[in-house]
């Protein structure tokens, strides 16, 4: 099977700076225009036939584009299995909600709060559960994605199993409105988050942190032996992808003016780990193309809305079993030995 | 917090914890075997128990045509109805689990790839169950005809024992005994134990791979369906998504007592019952399944491999 990877990475190689620049700005500008794909003839394949296009495009598709984003540098970058991820989404969802209706401050003034606490929640999670390797890792995060779910159920201060409802729509920037009625904002600040997110990802993983993470997750012993922090590394890592989740949860609150528990079942966390392994563990690219189909096909086959699982996992398994490094998977290890040793001049060149 | 029913309801809380407890024992086998031999979660073990409720009831209600209504069996008759769903159960979950390491695993075993792809394999594969039964039966819970008349069979304090409970206990405790002895006294055992150190050497020693990890499964699935009948007995009841929760303890089982040693398993699904019927007592159910993921975060910290972890090295699996 060709590899579409590695050819687009040596398209990508060949062209000049602004030829890539035309590139990213074309990719840009038609992924903001995404919202209004429905409208016209020629695109209304696009439409998804029960919900809203404009909100699938919003829920669950950049939702999990951002949330796959976060779950990448834990799952793909650093190597550690967390089945729990919804536990941060659910912090975030959680704080908008509550500071929302309780508190004068709108959401863009929550959106750092919520990012900080899942944030410290999973530094707190991460603390004493990193020491752990693998599966046991695993299971503790995934305790972790279900006690905040019960906790959620039996509080007073968290509505019990009614949630939260009126949580309040962000005021409108730039006269950018954001309600029911205007979803491409949402779509534009989640694509915001995206670009930012894909940006940040790309420059830790040339620096030191990404080099650390590539060490934890090829060999933890000998990444602690070379004189990498491990733990720390990895508490960092936990810790940004938690702070992702946090910041789509409060925009997931705001989107959808109502949190209730049962958003947050391990189902998420599953659907998230499928969109990222899917679509190719540790590559951006290959990571939002996974969640991006992974979202929109049960959205876009519901018209066979009571098999709509089954295909899912059907195409799960047959997807797994014909590409298991994912749809676009990341470079192997040993083509980037070959391409960054010069053979004459015998120094690395750029990675 | 309610202290004062420990005392009170001391032999009840500790016979239930029990049963559950080696309910626990037997699904937590599914998932430590398949882990000794693949190193691999096997996700889709609390499907693979889902589907042997639904074996024991469609036999007691289609095949033997019982209901709400009939009257409870006695003698000859009840022995071997229960013996029959018993045998169906065990069958088809046992079945299922070699179908599925064969749909899901064994193509991405043979390529060698990470495990995180057999795990969304599995996942797949589990929802293709899960989704699967609950179109068939249209998200409608189905209920067990009862087909042993629940009389307690001797007092313990001043609670009964009912024979449910008992026979749940015996007939796990047995069956747990049966498969420790399989796999530290026969052939194959002595097989599985030999891939699960090592897949390579085992190979070199004119091991057929495919044919251990089938017989993992099959032993491992099977238990699973024991344990899916002695539910039914017990609880009465099913749903397509009845695996979920029950899976989710056992597997929580399974990494208590140290995730790939049998006994570990043991161990680890009896201390799961009996904490999750205290917790359940003194803090009030909703608590039950954090205060269990509390007990693992604690126990994982200060013995990282579980309870038992590697130190029952013979027994490992």
């Amino acid at each position: 099977m060709i590899n579409i990877r590695d050819k687009g990475a040596e398209v990508w190689e060949n062209w000049n700076r602004p030829k890539r620049s035309t590139f990213v700005v074309l990719l840009i500008a038609a992924v903001v225009l995404l919202p209004f794909g429905g409208n016209f003839s020629f695109t209304s394949f696009l439409n998804t036939p029960i919900s809203s296009y404009q909100a699938v495009l919003v829920y669950p598709v950049g939702m999990f584009v951002l949330m796959a984003l976060g779950l990448n540098i834990v799952v793909g970058k650093s190597g550690l299995l967390d089945l729990g991820y919804v536990a941060f989404f659910a912090i975030g969802a959680y704080t908008a909600a509550i500071l929302g209706t309780k508190t004068h401050l709108n959401i863009w003034e929550i959106l750092p709060i919520g990012m900080g606490l899942a944030m410290l929640s999973g530094v707190i999670l991460g603390l004493p559960t990193l020491r752990l390797r693998g599966d046991y890792l695993a299971i503790v995060t995934l305790g972790f994605g279900e006690i905040v779910r019960i906790v959620a159920v039996n509080n007073r201060a968290t509505g019990g199993p009614n949630g939260i409802a009126n949580v309040p729509n962000p005021p409108s920037v730039l006269g950018i409105q954001f309600d029911l009625l205007h979803m491409q904002g949402f779509f534009w600040i989640i694509l915001v988050m995206i670009l930012l997110v894909i940006w940040m990802v790309r420059r830790l993983s040339v620096r030191r942190p990404g080099r650390a993470w590539e060490a934890i997750r090829q060999d933890e012993d000998v990444a602690m032996l070379m004189g990498v922090p491990t733990l720390r590394y990895k508490i960092w890592s936990f810790s940004i992808g938690a702070a992702i989740g946090g910041a789509a949860g409060v925009i997931f609150a705001a989107k959808s003016m109502y949190v209730a528990p049962e958003m947050f079942t391990f189902n998420v966390s599953v659907l998230i780990l499928s969109c990222v392994v899917f679509g190719g563990m540790g590559n951006i690219w290959g990571v939002v193309l996974g969640a991006t189909i992974l979202a929109y096909l049960p959205e876009r086959i519901r018209f066979i809305s009571n098999a709509r699982q089954l295909v899912f996992g059907l195409a799960l398994v047959i997807i797994m079993n014909v590409r298991p490094d994912g749809l676009l998977p990341r470079k192997k290890r040993e083509k980037i030995q070959k391409k960054s040793v010069d053979p004459i001049a015998g120094e690395e060149s750029n990675v | 917090m309610n202290f004062s029913v420990v005392v009170s309801q001391f032999w009840p809380l500790l016979i239930n914890g029990l049963a559950l407890g080696f309910i626990y024992v037997l699904i937590s086998l599914g998932y430590t075997m398949v882990y000794g031999v693949l190193r691999l979660i096997n996700f889709a073990n609390s499907e693979i128990f889902m589907v042997g409720t639904f074996a024991t009831v469609i036999v007691s209600r289609n095949f033997f045509g019982f209901n709400q209504n009939t009257d409870p069996l006695h003698g000859f008759r009840l022995f071997y109805t229960m013996g029959l769903c018993l045998l169906a159960s065990m069958l088809v979950s046992g079945v299922t689990a070699v179908l599925v390491e064969i749909v899901a695993y064994r193509r991405l075993r043979a390529k060698g790839t990470n495990r995180l792809a057999s795990l969304i394999s599995a996942i797949g594969v589990s929802i293709i169950l899960q989704e699967g039964v609950r179109i068939l039966t249209h998200s409608v819970p189905m209920s067990n005809p009862r087909l042993l008349r629940k009389f307690s069979v001797v007092t313990i304090g001043d609670v009964g024992l009912r024979v449910d409970t008992l026979i749940v206990i015996v007939f796990a405790a047995v069956l747990f005994f049966a498969v420790d002895r399989f796999v530290t006294k026969t052939l194959l055992g002595k097989a599985i134990r030999a891939v699960s150190m090592s897949e390579e050497t085992s190979k070199l020693m004119g091991i057929n791979l495919n044919r251990v990890i089938s017989a993992t499964f099959l032993i491992g699935g099977s238990m699973t369906g024991a344990a899916a009948f002695l539910y039914e007995m017990v609880y009465e009841n099913t749903k397509y998504n009845v695996g979920f929760s029950i899976g989710l303890a056992a597997f929580t089982a399974a990494v208590l007592g140290g995730i790939g040693n049998l006994r570990g398993a043991f161990y680890g699904g009896l201390a799961l019952g009996l904490t999750e019927q205290f917790a359940a007592a003194i803090l009030g159910t909703q608590w039950k399944s954090v205060t269990v993921f509390l007990v693992l975060v604690l126990v994982l910290l200060f013995k990282p491999n579980g309870l038992f972890g590697e130190a029952v090295q013979q027994t490992r699996v």
